[in-house]
Order: C-alpha cells, then structure tokens, then sequence
C-alpha cells in the first residue's frame, strides 16, 4: 500500500466546517493522521499540495451509467474515468437502466462489471419495485444482501400510495434507504419547463413547481405513517421547503438532495430552445435557485449530486418536447459547484459537507471525511484555475453538458481512492 | 429598406421597423392580387418547399398561392404521411431537404422550437407556418394588416384577444406584435385556457368577458379545439358559448365600430355566433384569408432578396 504525505494543503474538512492550512498522512489507504505540521516518516510518497486545496472525495448519489442497455451512452469504463477526472471517488449508481436493476442477478451484474473497469468506488442502488412500475416491490431483502445501498425508482414516482406505503414498511423493518422524486405526477406528466413566463412565452408544456410540494406533502405523510429512512433526490423549489424542514423538525428520519444543475442555472438557460439544458425536474426560476442554494448553506438540504445522466446526441437533436432530459456531469460538478463559491454563497467545508460529508452519512459510509480512520478518497483541486469548457473534452461517451463554451472555474489536479492515485493532471 | 433576417421564424425577433416593411410591401400585394393578371417574378427561378407535419389546409393553401403569384417553383410535402413514419428524425428530414437546394423553406410542426431547430440546420431562408404552441408569425402579420387596413392605424387600439390563449400560437404570436406596436391588449376567456402568467406579458386578463370587451376597438376570437371541450379544460360547449362565445349581446359592449376577427376554421355556435361572423358591417374575417396571401408574398419576397443579394 502507497502511504503519503501531503504536504502545504488547503485541508477542506467538512466535518469541523474547517478551511486550514495543514498536512495529511496516509497509510494503507486510510487517513491517519491530519495536523498543521507533521514529520516526514520513512518510506513515505511526499506530495507537496503547493496551497491547493485537499479535500474529501465526493460522494455522488443518483450517477445513470448505461449498463445494462444502453452502453453506448455510458459505460462503467467512461463513467469511472469521469468521476476519477471530476474528483468524485464513489459514485452511487442508479437502476433506471434498460432492463432495470431490479432482482438480486441484475445487480451481481452491475457489480461485476463495476470492479472491472471503475477506477473510483461503484456502490448500486436497486429499484423499489419491479420494473419500476410501481405496482409490487422489489426482493429489497436479497437486493440489501447482494449489495444494494438504497432503493429507488428514480424519476418514476410511485403513484399508488398503497404499494408505496407497504415498500416503506417493508424497507423500514430491514433498514432499507429509500430514495424518492418527489413530484405529483398528474400535474407533471408531458411538462418540459416549469411554469412561467418563460414557459408561456416559449410555448412549452409547464409544470407547477407546486408539484414538487405536494409529491413531498405526501411522501411526508407516509413516512409519518411508516417510519421509514427517506431520502428526497432533488428538492428544486422554494415551496418544498417549509414542509421539508417542518419533517425534519418533527423528528421523521428524512434527508433531502438536489442537483448541481438546478443549484447553478435557471428556466432562462433554456433560451432559444437548448435541449441540453432540459433536466427533470425542469430548471427552476431564479427565486427558486437561491432558496435552494440557502438551503444548501443551512444544512436544509444534505447533499448536493451531479444528476448524471448521459444522453447521445440523437436523444437531444430533437425539438425541445420531445428530446430526452438529464444531463452529463461527473466532470463539471466541482467546477460548477465553485461557482458557487466565487459568489461568496457557499464555503468550501459547506459544499464539501453536502457532496461528501452527508451522503457518505446517509448511506452509512466511513468516507466523506479528513479524519483519522476515514478512507483516503481525496481530491486535490486548484478553485481558481479559469477555463472554457469543450465538451468534446469530456470523458463520459455521452457529452450533453449545459456548461459547454462556459467560463468555469477550478479544476481537479488529482484524485486518490484508498490512497491509490486514480487520476491525475498532467 | 432592409429587412435583416435571413428566416422568418417569430415576430420576436422583428422590430417595429421590420413589421411595418412587411405590412407596407403587403399592401401593393393586396392591389395586385385584385386584379385579373396576378403575376410577378420575384421569385422566379427559386423553389418553395411547403412541409407541413401537422395537417392544414387554408395556411398551406395560402403560402402555394403566394409563391406561386411570385413566380417560385412550389413544391407541398405532407409530412405526416412519409418519413417521419420511418423513423426518420426532424433534422435528417431536414438534411436531406437542403440537399435538394431549396430556396424557401416553409414549415409547420406540431412541437414549439421544431422551426428553430430546423432553421439551424438548413442553407435556405425558414418560414414559420407554425410551431407547437410557439409562434405563427404570418398569421400575426396578416392580422395587423387587416387591423391597419380597418380602423388607419396600428398603434394605441384596445385588442381583445378571446379564447384558448393557453394553446395558441396564434395569440402568442399576435400577443407579441401587437405589443410591440403599442396597443392595449386584453386576453379573455377562462383560467383553464388563459393562465395567469400572461399578465407578464403587460396584456390585461379578464375571465369575465363581459368586462372584457368593454370599449374595445378589435375583437380577435380564437378557434377552441375539439380536444379541450371535453371537460378537460373547460365542462361543455353550451357553457362555453354561453361564457365565452361572441354575440350581438356581448359585442354591444365594445366600440361601436368594432371588428371582428377570427383566424379559422370557425366553430360556428362554439366561440363565436355564425350571423355575426358572416356579418359583413363587422366581420372581417374574410379579408383576413385575403391578407394572409398578401402578407406571405412580402415576407418571401424580402427574405429573397437576401438570398439574392448574399449569392
């Protein structure tokens, strides 16, 4: 095992909330020991970090890879080598995949061909119910065995409250994490912007961005009924959140996420009809946005994720209603997310406690973290570096990012996963 | 005068300036077209491919006549019916139409921004006929000339625009326009079909109609499809009519010499009373279709002779 010493870091440590100058060792790929000066010790690999900034390694929730079925948009081979470049050291992969990732052998499947070709940590999520048709639940106890760490049905929300109150219970009695999109789906069905002038003016079928409210009212209600360990993927408006902090006043065991995305664009981008920019749930107004982004420094919302979801360029080269949503973003989370910090809206311990703190938390993982005995998934990153992003220098196979020929900020110099350097730049 | 855009794809892009060249160069469209020789060569030598993937008849009608009153090689393509059921992609379809070195492009397609995206990929000038819920920008023009014509002037006039505005591109488009040209507009008709976020737009929404038509100067009445009287947006058609149809007794509230407007097809008995649409003192409904051949030969005229000038 490599054992390092970085030297004259930056250290982001989320955990104390601190931004300190100071040292870090590591030894058989875990944090040992972390402090403003510490000796060098024999047979050891210095890195002297020159000021930049040492981080724990992000923890994505909700990352699309293509496998099973669609490959071609990504494979855990790409997608691996994109985290590795976008400092993002685990990435927590999600079963809306062609067929789905909804039995026991689907997911041995996954996990296979994830320790085959990913450099970065892969831990799967599974579908709540079969298909995600929302109609039985999955095996969630064989699911939790072969390795699952959550369970959701990703953008489909499961409409029948009964079969979605009994995957509740039966995932509370195994300690189960379920993830849900909150969204009234009568309301959003067919809607590709949120409602608005900008919808009324571009002549886009809208959605209230009350939907989101009242898929989360409900959601809410059922966890009061059941009890369950609840997480929301994307909180996006400011409506939701008075009820999400009501939730979590009143004790329900509920954390929430939203995307990189809705944190740093808003329904204006969408001018001129650019299908990369159509996400779900679609980008907010800017009001929206920066509640959402206060909510981040609060601590309202937990966790901060990149979405990722590749599309090719035929799924987007269509009118706006009928292309497909999500986008790329493995490579272009930190960066976008430096944003902002340049803004002076959110701190580095605060942006590294929602994309690495919190989500290892919320699924029971030692990462996440600059202290001793944690493992050593860093990301050593320059936030001032400028660049223009090219897309078609991105690594993902797919390349529908809506930051492509923006001017972006900070860039990732290396990435250790258990104290392995995984990647690093040139 | 200068007409500086190579496609016609909304009037959002127009000025002012723009709109009142179109409408000018319309006019001596209008006389010609009145008389027995109706011919010109404007177009001569250049090709005008009309595709329509959404079925119309009276707008496709309109732009084959005025490209073929200029002197263009016309050419109609229903969509619906060829590659598309292929699986063939808008922008494939598109690719292999430039290929063919047309001139004009004149599209309609049932999704708001298709125009837009096709436009990106194509060397010829697009016309709009239409996109989704979008625009409709000649239909727009051709109303400002038949409101020019009527009552002098385009400027500080009361607008009703009444009906499904939630759906139209015809009022969006229109909306615009005549925003832009400085007139007063008033959107009318039932919170299902007029959402709040049109106040935005500076347009004044009523759902009492009554209220609405108050004083007006023009009354625009829109076409209700057959797919929103289901009970889905509004109870029944007899309520409708009863709320929102246009009659003698709601038209009494406007201006005395009010016109009245309807881009077609009519529903007679759904929006708007058959006597009073054919009533020739108010109607105008017909020089509107008269219009809209007049106001489509200048737009492809002025977008031509860029073509002609950049070759």
């Amino acid at each position: 095992m490599n054992n390092i010493l970085f030297t004259n870091a930056r250290l982001i440590d989320p955990e104390a909330g601190t931004d300190e100058r100071g040292a870090l060792l590591v030894e058989g790929g875990r944090i040992v020991a972390q402090g403003h000066e510490i000796g060098v010790p024999e047979h050891v690999e210095v890195v002297d970090c020159g000021g930049k900034c040492l981080a724990p390694g992000i923890v994505d929730i909700g990352v699309k890879v293509g496998e099973p079925g669609e490959r071609h948009k990504e494979s855990y081979k790409s997608a691996g080598q994109a985290a590795a470049a976008g400092g993002v050291t685990t990435i927590v992969t999600r079963p809306d995949t062609n067929p789905a990732i909804d039995t026991p052998e689907a997911l041995e499947f996954v996990t296979r061909r994830a320790q085959a070709d990913t450099p970065v940590n892969v831990l799967p999520m599974a579908a709540l119910t079969k298909g995600r048709q929302g109609r039985e639940m999955t095996e969630i106890g064989f699911l939790l065995d072969a390795g699952a760490v959550a369970f959701t049905d990703c953008d489909h929300v499961v409409a029948n409250t009964k079969v979605f109150s009994r995957a509740l219970t039966y995932a509370r009695s195994l300690g189960a994490l379920v993830i849900a999109h909150p969204q009234e789906p009568g309301l959003s069905e067919g809607a590709a912007a949120t409602s608005g002038k900008f919808a009324a003016l571009y002549g886009l079928p809208a959605v209230s961005p009350m939907a989101e409210r009242m898929g989360l009212d409900r959601d809410i209600a059922l966890l009061e009924m059941t009890g369950a360990k609840y997480h929301a993927d994307q909180i996006t408006t400011a409506r939701a959140l008075p009820a999400l902090e009501r939730a979590k006043r009143n004790g329900l065991d509920i954390t929430a996420g939203t995307s990189i995305h809705h944190l740093t664009l808003n329904e204006l981008d969408v001018s001129g009809y650019r299908t990369f920019f159509k996400v779900k749930p679609p980008l907010r107004s800017e009001d929206d946005r920066q509640a959402v982004i206060e909510a981040v420094r609060t601590g309202l919302i937990d966790t901060i994720s990149s979405m990722h979801t590749p599309q090719d360029e035929e799924s987007k080269r269509l009118p706006f209603e009928e292309a497909a949503s999500g986008a790329v973003a493995l490579e272009t989370l930190l960066p976008a997310a430096l944003r902002l910090y340049h803004a002076g809206q959110l701190d580095l311990p605060t942006l590294f406690r929602a994309m690495a703190l919190n989500p290892a938390r919320r699924l029971g993982l030692e990462a996440g973290r600059l202290s001793a005995g944690a493992p050593a998934d860093l990301v050593l990153f320059d936030p001032d570096v400028p660049f223009v992003l090219d897309r078609f220098t991105l690594r993902s196979k797919s390349q529908n990012t809506p930051f492509d020929g923006q001017r972006m900020q900070g860039r990732v110099l290396a990435t250790y996963v258990a104290g392995q350097a995984v990647y690093r730049r040139d | 005068m200068s007409f500086a855009h190579r496609h016609l794809l909304g009037i959002e892009q127009l000025s002012p300036a723009d709109i009142t060249a179109i409408l000018d160069l319309a006019e001596t469209y209008v006389d010609l077209n009145r008389q027995s020789a109706k011919h010109s060569d404007v177009l001569s030598g250049l090709t005008q491919i009309n595709m329509f993937f959404e079925n119309s008849t009276r707008t496709q009608a309109s732009f084959e006549l005025a490209g073929k009153r200029l002197g263009a090689d016309v050419m109609n393509m229903s969509m619906q019916a060829s590659s598309i059921k292929k699986g063939e992609t808008l922008i494939d379809t598109a690719m292999t139409l430039n290929a063919m070195h047309p001139d004009l492009l004149v599209v309609r397609h049932p999704h708001s921004g298709a125009v837009d995206l096709l436009a990106q990929k194509v060397n010829c000038a697009v016309l709009n006929a239409g996109d989704g819920r979008h625009e409709h920008p000649t239909q727009a023009l051709l109303d400002a000339l038949t409101i020019r014509r009527a009552k002098g002037r385009l400027h500080r006039l009361n607008i009703a625009i009444c009906g499904d505005i939630a759906h139209s591109r015809v009022a969006r488009s229109n909306l615009i326009l005549l925003g832009k040209m400085e007139n007063r507009i008033r959107l009318i008709g039932p919170p299902t079909l007029v959402p709040s976020q049109f106040a935005e737009f500076g347009a004044e929404v009523y759902d009492d109609m009554r209220e609405g038509l108050k004083d007006v100067d023009v009354v625009m009445m829109l076409r209700l499809q057959k797919e929103r009287m289901d009970g889905g947006f509004i109870p029944s058609e007899r309520e409708y009519y009863h709320r929102y149809g246009l009659d003698r007794e709601k038209l009494g509230l406007a201006k005395a010499d009010a016109i009245i407007m309807h881009p077609g097809p009519m529903n007679r008995g759904v929006e708007i009373d058959g006597t009073l649409a054919d009533d020739i003192n108010r109607s105008v409904i017909q020089e509107q279709v008269e219009m809209g051949v007049a106001v489509r030969m200048a737009a492809m005229e002025l977008l031509a002779r860029n073509l002609r000038g950049a070759a």
